[in-house]
């Protein structure tokens, strides 16, 4: 976006996230390494690359991936391309909707600095200044080889303990992820339509 | 000493149900040509689900999963597994059929607590199947307890003790399709997996759920599981020892995996509409024949 220049720009990657992990934490770790329940959020041209990852071709619920309905069931968000304004305001509220240990993966370029629409004024250019975003797939648009290859890595720094994004936001969501959030957007409002 | 041996069979029913789980998401990869994930796959993901954190939507929402997975619980207890009876003389259908009701009613209120639309819907369907396979399965079993003259599980299996022609499957060949059938729809299998459709209604009932209420609930599935295919096999199959029931389990559930690996699935009219077509009428012809003739249960070889 225009407004790119004036973010915030706070080294948030300095913070002692590593907590020492005792063994129950250890083995909570290998465990949730084994098993990642994803969220596909299809918004770009990555959703076409994940069907091929997903069925007999290359078959990723050997290592344990199964695709989840709902984001309160799934532990990993799969970002799978270019964010609008208007797609990234529905992204926020289903990471915040998902439960604790969570992690995000950001596909392609789109993801990291705005790809091909990086001039756009629709569209945001860096994922990373809206929500932590644990790893990212490079590629336009990866196929799936190197999408299985990024969830190896994935589960071996879930395995590590350093796959930690989610708590990088609870830290500092007051100083870095809000502002940023709300310079973009406008304003965040939770729209609950079924209680009003 | 009866309490000891219900917690057994609750561990039995733990290990045993949990291991099939990974097999049957095995062959169902194998069906579609996959490698599938490792046999004790459904353990790391329980596990992982009760290590993450959740939250609450009020009272009834958490108090439901409760109930579900305790009176599932309850149920397996009262569940004969080869000749492994907690209870003597409380193993009847009618306790299992009666107890079984608190898991999908504990699990329908939690649902409909949590406030989410879809979870209404699937609610809806679930209890609507129910009413589809019900019926058809309780006319089949209610012939049978009718000429035996009682309804315990562990004694109805032992009517069917000798060769292999002498199992229900052979003597009451028409009740037991219906009765495949039924236990198809209880285990939610693929035509019959309306309630639960992920990509239609975003896997209804479970829609809210997330961390340690899915992990109860998986819980709860798998324990159900363990009751509906115990009752198929020993109501068809002739229970069996150790080795005999586990086999007959396993070949049962198996089965059914591999019908529901390769089908669509029914919209919700379809589902009821199926049951009260052909399996009921094939539900009274076997009840008649069994009541009025004696074939099968008086007459036979």
């Amino acid at each position: 976006m225009a407004m790119n220049d004036d973010f915030n720009e706070l080294n948030i990657n300095d913070g002692d996230l590593n907590d020492s992990l005792n063994l129950w934490d250890k083995i909570k770790n290998i465990m949730r390494s084994k098993s990642i329940w994803m969220l596909h959020y299809c918004t770009g041209c990555g959703a076409i690359e994940l069907p091929p990852t997903m069925t007999s071709r290359f078959d990723m619920e050997r290592i344990g991936m199964a695709p989840m309905a709902t984001p309160r069931q799934a532990d990993v968000l799969l970002i799978t391309g270019y964010l609008s304004v208007k797609t990234l305001r529905r992204v926020i509220y289903t990471y915040e909707q998902m439960m604790d240990p969570k992690y995000v993966v950001g596909f392609g370029s789109c993801t990291l600095n705005g790809g091909i629409y990086y001039d756009s004024y629709a569209t945001i250019n860096k994922l990373d200044y809206y929500m932590p975003v644990d790893l990212y797939i490079a590629g336009c648009m990866p196929r799936p080889e190197a999408v299985m290859n990024g969830f190896k890595k994935l589960m071996n720094m879930i395995k590590a303990g350093e796959a930690n994004g989610w708590k990088r936001y609870q830290n500092h969501y007051e100083d870095y992820y809000k502002p940023n959030q709300i310079r973009s957007l406008g304003e965040v409002r939770v729209k609950d339509e079924f209680h009003e | 000493m009866s309490y000891l041996i219900g917690l057994l069979l609750l561990l039995i029913a733990f290990l045993w149900q949990l291991t099939l789980e990974g097999f049957q998401r095995k062959v169902t990869a194998r069906v579609q040509r996959r490698v599938g994930p490792p046999w004790y796959q459904t353990f790391i993901d329980i596990f992982k689900a009760f290590s993450k954190s959740s939250i609450s939507h009020g009272f009834i929402y958490d108090f439901g999963v409760i109930m579900a997975l305790g009176g599932t619980m309850a149920t397996v207890i009262f569940m004969p597994f080869a000749g492994i009876v907690a209870f003597d003389g409380l193993d009847t259908f009618f306790v299992i059929i009666y107890l079984l009701a608190i898991g999908s009613l504990g699990m329908a209120m939690s649902a409909v607590g949590s406030g989410n639309p879809w979870a209404s819907i699937g609610v809806m369907r679930a209890l609507t199947q129910m009413l589809g396979y019900e019926l058809p399965f309780m006319i089949v079993v209610f012939g049978m307890i009718h000429v035996y003259g009682t309804s315990s599980i562990s004694a109805i299996a032992e009517m069917q003790a000798g060769g292999f022609l002498d199992w229900h499957l052979f003597r009451m060949p028409l009740g037991a399709i219906v009765a495949f059938i039924s236990v198809m729809g209880m285990l939610a299998k693929k035509p019959y997996d309306t309630p639960i459709a992920p990509a239609e209604i975003a896997s209804g009932p479970l829609v809210e759920y997330g961390g340690k209420h899915i992990g109860m609930l998986m819980l709860q599935h798998e324990f159900a599981v363990f009751i509906e295919v115990g009752l198929f096999v020993h109501l068809f199959l002739g229970g069996g020892g150790i080795v005999a029931y586990i086999i007959k389990y396993a070949a049962v559930y198996l089965f059914a995996t591999i019908i529901s690996a390769v089908l669509g699935r029914f919209k919700v009219e379809q589902v009821v509409f199926n049951y009260y077509k052909v399996p009921l009428i094939l539900a009274i012809i076997q009840t008649a024949i069994v009541i009025f003739t004696g074939l099968g249960v008086k007459i036979w070889l």
